[in-house]
């Protein structure tokens, strides 16, 4: 592999990775903010805004992170991919443009107003302002996952006399089959993480007996949510995700279970290593039949293996993509056991004392972040080693006229930018939980 | 279409320099027109809920450029690499520090974020400026169109030039003092008592420079590239685009004694306007043009995605872009007015 070709792999891979760290919360936070402001409206209850008010400002500090560290995104594909976007851009460049024009201009305005204006607006009014930061952040998601969804499952397009690859249907281009559940998964994914923060800093307040009537509601909320979305991910939208890909790229499938032969009854795979020199998953620690059963609703279907075929279709990181793929369902399989056991306690009336639980859910904070990590790693890397699948090969789609120093450069200087960055915004949201909800009353300025 | 396509571009980037113009003129005379904490924080304040929208114009530029010219897109931004990236550094450092500055009260955190604040603003009319010059100017494009610039090799506007010599220089300085101007005057609108009026004589001395960085860059401009004088002289209905400039400029001192805030802010968004269109008048029908005796320039016609992808492109656009601008409408009309700290400030005070 080429060092240039590399590093701009990996200076892609680290700015995407750094920033969908932010929007995870953003999008899923400003469903709960919702979800807050609506209890509110209907109790009339003003610990509900006060609650609101508490989570928006950390939605702002995370929103802030979110929008300097998205702004690099969508110059990369030009800095960093340049070939690809020649070529593609006619066609990806359309959701990325309608993303601003749509979202980020409703999300952006909406915010400004939602934050400053409680007193201003009145209370339905400022409800409709957090509705509409809501509705900015989830249509950003629809057209971003429009993109990639693109990238992994290309339709709508004919190809020109050179190679240039040219829109044919709108409308095919945002109704791509491949975005229902890769959108649903996504949104679903950052949901569970909002809940995890929600239910970790509300078990924090609980066991260390500050705000505890706050630590109480979010820790209610965060259950309760993180439960419906745990569940969700799970069935039916990973399991929709999970067809998608035995369809379309049944190699990718192969290399996420490390199935290297091709088999009836194929077994699923729990934990292993895989073992590209001899071929084989070490220590394999299997389901009988279980990957035949729900990718083909067959328990004794045949499912393909990596030697079926060509060795440069395979993804070229295999067991990375192993472990990825087995890090995300894993944790999704916790999750659901964690919260379906918080939720019964809940119902009980027992949760706020059983310290066990509340401890578990405090440490649940940074899990979900991994579990979305690792889903888009997976994702990534099973294209691989397609940069559109099926049509243009992640080698043909660099900038070649910018050299390997010129991208190390810049991937340092990024990396430094980015830990003072993660460093400060820890900073601010440890104060803002430190103050707590009590103390941001309406109209003060800080 | 693609002419059509061209002007929409041209527009949302002008859009972008005018709005996000004035918030990064605040920076920069940030640290010297306020003093004080409450006066920073009144600058801060004006900002503080526009300047993320003001931002989205440069993301909905840019990926309408994407869309609508993917060659011109790729070829630019992989040639200008590393100019680019800072630029993004620097967005990055202006963006915490109106984020982050009113988080903490502390003697140090605050001015440190405001010193930034002012650093990174300076910093990117500067390069915004110079960008605007390597356009104006060519880049030594290949037959593929694509280059690669270094940031610096002689200085001079020549065949190897890099992505500094005097020529874009010249026009660096000429966009710092044109958003010094214009976010003074934004300043001295939107603030009272002894901001205001520091800020109006920023703004008279900013007015100087611009007038002179004026004459100076037009006549550079002019020799440098060959295709203004030629595009002028086909089409002399352009004078249009430079005439509006003029009147915008001229129209600044005359309210400014006059003492119309609003008017004389509003002047200054019409000078930025036409001389960016006067620019992008002036290099067409090129979007890129060349600086090597190859003259491969890039073309309108040879960066623009295929008619149908154009075609649907308008469908979205149009209404998508008519929503936008009533948004925009609606935060500075919810925000209209004199910032004034106490009581009128309201919510999570944030800014
Ligand atoms: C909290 C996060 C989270 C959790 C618990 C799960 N996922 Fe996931 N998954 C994602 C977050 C995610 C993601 C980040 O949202 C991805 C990455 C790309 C995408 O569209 O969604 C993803 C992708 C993704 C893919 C597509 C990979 C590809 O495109 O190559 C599959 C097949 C699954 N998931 C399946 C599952 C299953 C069966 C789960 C069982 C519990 C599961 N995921 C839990
Ligand atoms: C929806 C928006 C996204 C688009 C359009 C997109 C597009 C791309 C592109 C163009 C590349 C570089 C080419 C390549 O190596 O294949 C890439 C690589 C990568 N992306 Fe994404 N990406 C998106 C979201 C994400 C997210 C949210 C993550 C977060 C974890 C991610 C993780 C990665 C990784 C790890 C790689 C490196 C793969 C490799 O180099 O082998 N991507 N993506
Ligand atoms: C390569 C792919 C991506 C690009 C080019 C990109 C671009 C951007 C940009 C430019 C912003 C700042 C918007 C503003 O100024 O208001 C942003 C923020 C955001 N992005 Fe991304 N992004 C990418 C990946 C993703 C992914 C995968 C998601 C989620 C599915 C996502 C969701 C969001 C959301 C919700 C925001 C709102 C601001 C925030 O969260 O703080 N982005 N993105």
């Amino acid at each position: 592999m080429d060092s240039a070709f590399a590093l701009h792999r990996l200076h892609f891979a680290f700015t995407i990775t750094f920033h969908y760290l932010f929007p995870q919360l953003t999008m899923g936070l400003a469903l709960l903010i919702v979800v807050l402001k609506t209890m509110a409206l209907r109790t009339g209850n003003p610990h509900y805004d006060r609650s609101a008010r508490f989570w928006a400002k950390i939605f702002a500090i995370n929103f802030g992170m979110g929008v300097v560290t998205g702004i690099p995104m969508e110059f990369q594909f030009g800095t960093n991919w340049a070939r690809f976007s020649k070529a593609a851009g006619g066609v990806i460049g359309q959701t990325l443009a309608m993303e601003g024009v749509f979202s980020f201009f409703l999300e952006s305005s909406f915010l400004g107003v939602f934050l400053l204006g409680e007193k201003r607006l009145g209370r339905i009014g400022h409800w409709f302002s957090a509705f509409a930061v809501f509705a900015g952040s989830w249509l950003s998601g629809y057209f971003i996952i429009a993109t990639n969804a693109w990238m992994q499952h290309p339709v709508a397009y004919t190809l020109g006399p050179n190679g240039e690859i040219l829109l044919s249907s709108f409308w095919g281009l945002l109704l791509n089959p491949w975005i229902l559940w890769q959108y649903l998964h996504n949104m679903t994914g950052s949901v569970m993480t909002a809940a995890g923060v929600m239910a970790s800093i509300g078990a924090f307040y609980l066991l260390s007996g500050k705000h505890t009537n706050y630590g109480r509601t979010f820790v209610r909320i965060g259950v309760i949510v993180g439960l419906i979305s745990a569940c969700l991910l799970a069935f039916p939208t990973g399991d929709g995700q999970g067809r998608n890909i035995a369809r379309h790229q049944p190699v990718t499938l192969a290399a996420m279970e490390g199935l290297f032969e091709t088999v009836e009854g194929a077994p699923m795979a729990i934990m292993g290593q895989p073992d590209l020199n001899n071929q084989k998953l070490d220590n394999p620690f299997l389901l009988p039949k279980v990957l035949s059963f729900i990718t083909h609703q067959r328990w004794e279907a045949e499912v393909k293996g990596l030697n079926h075929f060509p060795r440069d279709q395979w993804p070229d990181n295999i067991p990375l993509l192993f472990y990825s793929f087995h890090i995300m369902v894993g944790l999704g399989t916790i999750f659901i056991a964690l919260m379906a056991l918080a939720a019964l306690l809940l119902v009980l009336r027992r949760l706020d004392r059983t310290r066990p639980m509340l401890w578990a859910l405090m440490l649940l904070l940074p899990f979900p972040y991994i579990a979305n990590t690792a889903g888009w790693i997976t994702a990534e890397l099973g294209r691989q080693p397609w940069l559109i699948y099926g049509l243009m090969r992640t080698e043909n789609g660099w900038s070649p006229h910018v050299s390997s120093g010129n991208t190390l450069f810049t991937l340092i200087g990024f990396m430094g930018m980015y830990l003072v960055l993660g460093i400060l915004f820890l900073f601010l949201v440890r104060r803002e939980i430190e103050h707590g909800p009590e103390q941001a009353p309406a109209g003060e300025v800080k | 279409m693609e002419v059509l396509w061209f002007a929409l571009v041209a527009i949302m980037i002008a859009g972008y320099v005018v709005l996000d113009g004035f918030d990064m003129g605040a920076g920069i005379i940030h640290l010297y027109a306020a003093r004080s904490e409450r006066e920073r924080r009144s600058i801060i304040a004006s900002i503080g809920p526009v300047w993320d929208g003001n931002e989205v114009w440069l993301l909905a530029g840019g990926g309408t450029l994407y869309f609508a010219f993917p060659a011109l897109y790729a070829s630019s931004f992989s040639g200008f690499y590393l100019p680019l990236m800072m630029v993004l550094w620097l967005l990055i450092l202006r963006g915490i520090s109106i984020e982050f500055r009113n988080h903490l009260d502390s003697p140090t955190w605050k001015p440190l974020w405001d010193f930034v604040f002012t650093f990174a603003s300076a910093l990117l009319a500067i390069f915004f400026g110079a960008a605007l010059g390597n356009v104006v100017r060519g880049v030594p494009l290949n037959p593929e169109g694509e280059f690669f610039l270094p940031l610096w090799t002689n200085f001079l506007p020549g065949t190897d030039a890099g992505i500094l010599d005097w020529y874009t220089i010249l026009v660096g300085v000429f966009a710092f003092a044109t958003l010094t101007l214009h976010g003074a005057l934004w300043v001295w609108y939107r603030t009272e008592g002894p901001v205001q009026e520091r800020s109006r004589r920023i703004a008279w001395w900013a007015l100087a420079a611009v007038t002179v960085c004026m004459v100076v860059t037009t006549i550079a401009s002019w020799s440098v590239q060959p295709q203004i004088p030629a595009s002028f002289a086909r089409y002399p209905l352009g004078y249009i685009f430079p005439l509006l400039a003029i009147a915008g400029l001229a129209g600044i001192p005359f309210y400014l004694l006059r003492g119309r805030e609003l008017m004389a802010f509003l002047h200054s968004c019409l000078f930025i306007v036409g001389m960016l269109t006067s620019a992008a008048f002036g290099i067409f029908p090129y979007v890129l043009p060349s600086n090597a005796p190859t003259h491969l320039g890039l073309t309108v016609y040879a960066a623009a995605a295929p008619a149908y992808g154009l075609r649907v492109g308008l469908m979205w656009w149009i209404p998508g872009m008519l929503l936008a601008v009533g948004y925009t409408a609606f935060v500075y009309h919810r925000f209209a007015g004199k910032i004034r700290l106490e009581g009128e400030q309201e919510g999570y005070g944030t800014y």
